[in-house]
């Protein structure tokens, strides 16, 4: 019981007047205390928020600039935005990640819980292996799959792209998910194993529904990956048709000899919007797998 | 992890477990295969390709575009004598460890503190700021700060200096500020995580023996913490290490190569000076930097894990 708890029963409707007399002197310092810390919070917080104000005042300034602009409410900038092209570009940014997030979880899936589940040699090699992949830097297979890419004929392939988009994503979802699944009770699978079920049944019906949580973390994951993606779409496809969004806006920045904030934000925002919306939408289960990772002690 | 479910598996069925479990299935294979070939054929072959890559004259048009041939340390002989990339080296270090172990793990750890003892509504609005800057595709974030280092710029005019462009004055810094401001986020949520696991118990008990709040931060709460911010410290080097859509956007590596870090260099020797083989040996000298880190870090970490068993 709190001392305003406390205060509204000898006095209700004047505990703040009754403990308002009482308040010890060490009370002050604490409240003070409070504020500092709300306070010096708050700064920061606007600190981080200026340049997100310039990117949606310049969106709907037409005559925005490098600094913060008079507001003004004009949709002209998202019109000069799509007739940059941004509609097909974002597409196909769309194409990109959702077609590398339905290959990356599903392959990732089916090996974190055979990992998780099943009897496999050099088990532990293998997931030290995956950890080992996942620290690797994307840049070090640009050149080298560039060069595959030629030779096969799969450059300028929006297909193959997300191919590659995919597997720099899987080495982190199997680590992710391998560790949900180890969590997900096995008493379930065992009951339905004696009863006959098939184990395609099984992951199916039982492990994916219980592991769902993780499974959405490691998609989301891949998906915002896959949507900003820009040097590798930059390298490994060079059809102007097939130009997701990043890309667009790079060349956009550098096209003409002056920068069009206000086009240039408005495009920003369309792109950047989608994956705004679906961190929004899923941040309940985003920030629980950010508990697991701190959780994680060495 | 593996031990703990182990334990309870020690029970009346022990040998009737173990027999279901010592039996290797076939479809185990088929099942690891679809992971398998996509790791082994777009990770691991251009992982290995890249090593031998890395010690040819491949270019990207010309003569040696389709009839490269294994060079020895030629081009590791060039990279010694290469005073671009050897600055280039310490951009990186400056870029990783200034924007992001320095700035990233303070302002989250600061952020993550704040918000332990600030009031709910506080917390949660400057968290999702903080967050959203982070959600934001990167090219976006490049093309904030690009705008804000102009002349004329948000940056500028808030120093007082508004015909300054800090983009070719000071165009590391700016992008150390942009790189910061985006990934924060991360080691807030890390750092905050990891604050939550820390026992009150012991913070109060300190109290009592009537320790400071900074006091119990430095000798209690951090020490306590040491493991993740460890943890936070590799995934952040992890990340930074290969960044190369922000400074690329923002100033092409320049001017005058004074942003060029590892892999917009390398970049800029393949695709724009037409030399694939030596690129690829830069994206090699990566890895050693990325792991001579990693080592590091390792060695700091090792107290804790040899206490732990």
């Amino acid at each position: 019981m709190t001392t305003i708890d406390v205060a509204e029963q000898v006095m209700p409707g004047k505990a703040d007047v009754l403990l308002h007399a009482s308040i010890p002197t060490g009370w002050k310092r604490v409240r003070m205390h409070k504020l500092m810390v709300n306070a010096t919070l708050g700064v920061l917080g606007i600190v981080f928020l200026l340049p997100l104000i310039w990117l949606v005042d310049s969106a709907f300034n037409t005559h925005a600039t490098a600094s913060l602009g008079a507001p003004a409410l004009s949709l002209a900038n998202f019109r000069a935005a799509l007739a940059a092209g941004a509609g097909g570009a974002i597409k196909n940014s769309l194409y990109l990640a959702v077609v590398s997030t339905l290959i990356a979880t599903a392959v990732s899936t089916l090996a974190a819980y055979t990992l998780s589940r099943r009897r496999v040699p050099f088990k532990s090699t293998l997931l030290l292996g995956v950890l080992f992949l996942t620290g690797l830097p994307v840049t070090l297979l640009l050149i080298p799959t560039y060069e595959i890419f030629v030779h096969l004929g799969w450059a300028n392939s929006p297909f193959y792209t997300s191919l590659v988009l995919a597997a720099t994503s899987v080495p982190f979802a199997v680590w992710l998910l391998k560790n949900f699944i180890d969590q997900v009770p096995k008493e379930f699978e065992e009951a339905a194993a004696i009863e006959g079920t098939t184990e395609m049944r099984i992951l199916w019906k039982i492990v994916i529904p219980l592991s769902l949580p993780g499974i959405l973390v490691a998609a989301i994951l891949t998906f915002i990956n896959s949507w900003g993606a820009f040097l590798i779409p930059l390298v490994l496809d060079a059809n102007p048709g097939n130009t997701p969004g990043a890309v667009g806006i790079y060349q956009f920045m550098s096209a003409n000899g002056t920068v069009q904030f206000g086009p240039l934000a408005a495009y920003g925002i369309l792109f950047s919007l989608p994956v705004v919306v679906l961190y929004l939408v899923c941040s309940r289960w985003l920030n629980g797998g950010f508990a697991f990772a701190g959780g994680v002690k060495g | 992890m593996t031990a703990l479910g182990g334990s309870s598996d020690v029970g009346l069925d022990r040998p009737q477990r173990r027999a279901d479990k010592e039996r290797f299935k076939f479809t185990t294979f088929v099942w690891l295969s679809p992971a398998g070939i996509l790791l082994i054929a777009l990770f691991l072959v251009p992982t290995a390709y890249a090593i031998y890559l890395g010690f040819t004259n491949l270019q990207l048009l010309g003569p040696h575009a389709s009839s490269f041939s294994f060079t020895g340390l030629a081009n590791l002989d060039r990279m010694v004598h290469d005073s671009v990339f050897w600055s280039s080296v310490k951009l990186t270090l400056v870029f990783v460890i200034g924007s992001g172990i320095i700035a990233q793990t303070l302002l989250g750890m600061a952020l993550a503190l704040l918000g332990q003892r600030a009031h709910i509504s506080i917390r949660a609005t400057v968290g999702s700021i903080v967050i959203l800057a982070w959600v934001l595709p990167e090219i976006a974030v490049a093309f904030i700060w690009y705008a804000f280092g102009q002349s004329g710029g948000m940056l500028s005019e808030i120093i007082g200096k508004p015909s300054d462009d800090l983009l070719s004055t000071v165009p590391l810094l700016i992008v150390c500020v942009a790189n910061a401001w985006r990934g924060t986020a991360f080691s807030m949520l890390i750092l905050s995580a990891g604050l939550r696991n820390v026992p009150e118990e012991v913070d109060e008990a300190a109290q009592l023996e009537g320790a400071g709040y900074w006091r119990r931060l430095f000798r209690i709460t951090l020490p306590i913490m040491r493991p993740t911010i460890m943890t936070n410290m590799i995934l952040i080097t992890i990340g930074t290490i290969s960044d190369f859509t922000l400074i690329y956007a923002m100033t092409q590596g320049g001017p005058g190569n004074e942003t060029a870090i590892l892999p917009v260099y390398m970049y800029i020797e393949a695709f724009q000076f037409n030399a694939l083989g030596y690129g690829t040996a830069i994206a090699l000298s990566l890895i050693v930097i990325g792991g001579l880190l990693s080592i590091f870090y390792i060695r700091q970490l090792k107290p804790e894990l040899g206490k732990a068993s």
